[in-house]
Parts: structure tokens; sequence; C-alpha cells
């Protein structure tokens, strides 16, 4: 894991150079906003929570989390500046960690960010602010696991288009896993163990079990393995495309 | 201090993959300045590539000072001063935290702040430092290249192509800056620009079809030209096939080229045979018949024509 750190840092304070992080909040406090309060009806429903907010989170990261992952390798490999990093002293997993936790600590910090949702419900009335925790380390979790698989599609290429397009594909696969666009594709041809192995993986049920203020090892468990199987799986493809 | 031991790298597959490095051993040691050269896809970059640790080879070793750059590549890139080819650096960041940044994954600590200011001066980025790298000039992006890759005062320095696309005076600028560094380092680096290697390097070693097809000094490559030690004299009152059928008469000479008259005036070059020095008795030739001589000049071969020669052949 050698020379993770001085990568994270540079990588966090590169989101902050250039205009993409404050686009980035903005927009997803925008859209966090309006999906709570229009869509979401978060005063009509007369509930002290943040369901409308958790409800839309999944669907708004599909979209703004690969714009966020897309440019973490495909940048690199575009510049030519791969080389550079990769024959400084740091190991190919340190590499690859560092500019993980440095989209993740970004997305993490605009998920705190919303904080205001979450005071106003708490002045609004007694949410059950377990439940709300939970929520947030379920959206967290998600965002990783998001952004894990993000990163090994951006290796993969060097079009940053090209791995914005593919991560929104196979997180809408993982989202779906377990409902029937993505069951139908498998029933009657897949035997039974494979579909019920294909619906564990879906993020949403697993984000709305972690929703319900349960925490559990079995959830925790599911998104950092996933978590490092992607990333285990980007150092690989690194490897494998660095000679083009 | 650095040991290359057949040095291979085959890109896609066994039997239908492209052998871009085929075999490479050499040597290079501290005080020397190695130029690689070849025609463009020799392989020169790759082996490069291979050396700092960046492709894995698919056989043979590369050695940095005693490290194997497969075992432990980490120790290898620490002794290493590595100048990617066009230079590649963050856009947006500035010269200031781009340095910054690699003395913190070098874990320079405390003197980290010295050196970054000592490159800074050497290489002349003073006036640049807090302009993202993107608004520089191709010669300031260079030298940020150069500045990143001596940062750590590391023994072995590699450069690809480092003077590649500038203007005259920067590349005399990187030339001194290299020159300067000489001695306590080994230094390796590609070119393409023959009067280059001529200027800085110690030694060159041509490659083509990513195998070593020539080593030496500068000076012994430019030797294994037809034209070195060649004799060219203008000489007046003489008739040309005359002076041709007399030159060739000599036991040095191989052949005589480019012989031409215009007014009373006589050229001819005399090639001399391998190992051959023919200037004595062309001197004494002249003499002996009464010419009266205007220009003697002594050939000593010229590194482009080797360079052409032997990567055209075969």
């Amino acid at each position: 894991m050698q020379g993770w750190y001085p990568i994270f840092k540079r990588e966090l304070a590169g989101y902050f150079v250039t205009p993409v992080a404050y686009i980035f909040i903005v927009i997803f406090l925008l859209l966090a906003g309006v999906f709570t309060f229009q869509l979401g009806g978060l005063f009509e429903r007369g509930q002290a929570d943040l369901r409308p907010f958790f409800d839309f989170l999944p669907w708004l990261y599909l979209f703004l989390i690969p714009a966020v992952s897309m440019r973490l390798w495909a940048e690199e490999r575009r510049g030519g500046t791969i080389e550079l990093l990769l024959t400084l002293p740091v190991s190919q997993w340190g590499a690859v960690l560092g500019k993980f936790l440095a989209a993740w600590a970004f997305t993490g910090l605009s998920l705190v960010l919303t904080f205001p949702l979450w005071i106003t419900v708490n002045y609004l009335g007694q949410p059950d602010n377990g439940v709300i925790v939970g929520s947030y380390v379920g959206g967290l979790l998600m965002a990783g696991g998001f952004l894990a698989i993000g990163s090994c599609v951006s290796a993969a290429t060097k079009s940053q288009v090209i791995a914005f397009v593919i991560s929104l594909m196979i997180c809408l696969g993982f989202l779906l896993a377990g409902f029937s666009p993505v069951l139908d594709f498998f029933k009657g041809w897949a035997p039974s163990w494979i579909i019920d192995a294909i619906s564990s993986f879906s993020f949403l049920s697993r984000f709305e079990g972690l929703g319900k203020g349960v925490v559990s090892l079995r959830d925790l468990v599911f998104f950092v393995s996933l978590i490092g199987v992607f990333l285990y799986a980007a150092g690989i493809v690194i490897e494998m495309k660095k000679a083009e | 201090m650095i040991e290359l031991n057949s040095l291979t790298k085959r890109f896609g597959s066994p039997s239908t993959g492209i052998l871009a490095v085929d075999g490479v051993t050499l040597k290079v040691d501290k005080g020397e300045v190695l130029g690689f050269l070849g025609p463009n896809g020799a392989g020169k970059s790759t082996t490069m590539k291979m050396v700092t640790g960046f492709l894995t080879p698919t056989s043979g070793s590369a050695r940095v000072c005693g490290h194997d750059v497969v075992k432990d590549p980490i120790a290898v890139k620490e002794r290493i001063g590595y100048l990617p080819e066009g230079a590649p650096a963050y856009p947006d960041m500035t010269p200031e935290s781009f340095l910054d940044f690699c003395a913190q994954v070098r874990k320079m600590g405390d003197r980290a702040q010295t050196r970054i200011d000592q490159v800074v001066e050497r290489v002349q980025l003073s006036g640049v430092l807090r302009q993202p790298i993107e608004t520089l000039s191709k010669g300031f992006k260079r030298r940020v290249g150069l500045a990143q890759a001596i940062l750590h005062d590391p023994d072995v320095l590699i450069l690809d192509e480092p003077t590649d696309g500038l203007d005259p005076n920067q590349k005399h600028e990187v030339r001194s800056l290299i020159r300067e560094m000489a001695g306590q380092k080994a230094i390796v680096l590609s070119t393409h620009i023959l009067e280059e290697v001529e200027a800085v390097c110690t030694r060159a070693i041509i490659i083509a079809r990513g195998r070593v097809i020539a080593d030496g000094t500068p000076l012994q490559l430019a030797a294994r030209s037809r034209v070195h030690n060649a004799v060219t004299i203008a000489v007046r009152g003489a008739d040309k096939d005359h002076l041709v059928s007399e030159l060739k008469r000599i036991t040095g000479v191989r052949d005589v080229d480019h012989a031409r008259q215009d007014d009373g005036l006589c050229r001819a070059t005399a090639i001399a045979k391998h190992g051959h020095t023919i200037a004595g008795e062309v001197g004494s030739l002249v003499k002996a018949r009464g010419w009266g001589l205007e220009e003697l000049r002594v050939e000593h071969g010229r590194l482009d024509e080797v360079f052409r020669e032997i990567t055209q052949s075969k």
C-alpha cells in the first residue's frame, strides 16, 4: 500500500483546484433538494423522516458517481501521467487505493453536506435518528461500491465518455439485480441458485435493509468485499493495459 | 549500476505478438552517459519502461543498484529519476504543488523544501512556480519533468527523449544540465539527434528491432563509417583521371569518390581501407607529383551515416 496517502491527498485536492468539485456538489445538493421536496413531497407526507431523500439517492448516485469515477484512471492514461505515477516509488495497490479513497472521501463530503435535511426533519418532528444514520452509512457504502466499479472501468479505457457509460450500465445492473428486468433476463435458462446469487447482489435491497436502521454485518461485508473485488480487478486491468 | 540481462518484452500472444525488445544485455556504470539510439519503434522506450518498473519484462532481468526490478520494484523506483517521453505532468497542478507531491511520495521529509528550491533554481523554474502546468510552454513543461526526475538526487537517471521538441537554446540548456550531473550518476538517455550523442554521451548504443546492434563510444561508432579516415583533397595542376588512378595506387586506399574537376582545381575523396590512415601517403603523393595543394581534410566518419547503414541493413 506504499504511497497511498500522498496520492490520496493529491487527488482530493485535485477535485478542488478545478471547478469539478464545486459543480458536482452544487448539482448533487440541488437534485437532492428537488427530489426530496418536490418529487418526494417531504412536507406533504407529514412524516418526520428522510425516506424521500434516501429513496432517490441510489438513482442520483447512478448518474453522478460514474461522472466522478470516469476520470480516475482514464485521465491518467490519456495524459501519460500513469507512467509517471507508477514509476514513482508507490505500489500499484497504493495508487489504486489512494485514488479510490480520495473519490470516496469526496462523495462522502457531498453526502455530509445534505445535513440541512436532517436538521429540517429534526426541527419539524422527532425522526428516528438511528434509521437516518443507518441510511447515511448505506448511502456511503453504496457510493463506495459504485466508485470501485467505476475505478475498474476507468482503468480499462482512455476515454472518459466510454468509462462513464459503461460504469453507468454496470451500476444499473447491480442496482436492479434483485428486480424483474434483470432477473427475467436470466429466468428460464439459468439455474435457480444463479438467480438467487444475482438477486443477492442487488444494491437496492441491501440499501433498503440499511435504511431500516439495521446496519447488519452481512450488508457491511457485502459492500466492503464488493469494493475489494472491484479494486483488485482495477489493479489487474491497469497492469494489463499499461502497454497500450 | 544498471544491469540488463537478456531483457525481453513481447506484446500480445507468444505466436502472433510483437517482440519489442529481444534479449537486451548491457551494463551501465556510474559516470557513464549512455545514449540510446535507434529508429522509431526500435524498442528504446520499451526498454526504459522496463528498467523503470513500468512494464513487466516477458523474460530476462533488469537490476538497478543491485535491486531486481520485478522482485523489488519500490527499491528500484526509489533510486531512479525518470523522465518519460513527452514529460507528462498533472496539467492542473502547479510546478510547486507537483514537486511537493513527488517529494511526499518519495518520503523526503524535512529535506524536501531545500531540495525543491535547489532543483527549481537548477532548471530555472522559479518564474512559473505558481502557474498551472497546462499553461506552460513546452520548454517549461520539460523542465518540470526534469526537476521531478532529479528531485531526490537519484543514482540513476533515465531520460526518454529529453530534448525532443525543444528549441536550440533549450536543447543546449538540457544538455549542459546532463553534462553537469554526469560523473556522479549513471545516465541513460534516448534520442534521435545524433549530434546530441556526440555532445553529451560517453557511450552510445544503437538498437534496432529490439536488439542491440552496436555499442561503443561515439568516436568508435563513427569509426565504423565508410568515410572514417577518408581524405578529401583539392589540388591544382592535375588531371582528374590521373589523380584518381594515382590515389588508387596507395595501398591503404579502398576507393576514390566524388572526383571532379572545375577550372584548374581537381577534387577527390580517397576512402581508406579499414584500419588504415592514408593522410600521410596522400600528402607525399601530392608533393611528389608537384601538384599545388589547396585543401586536405581528414574525415572522422559520421554517426548518422553509421546509424543509417546499420539500422537499414539486414
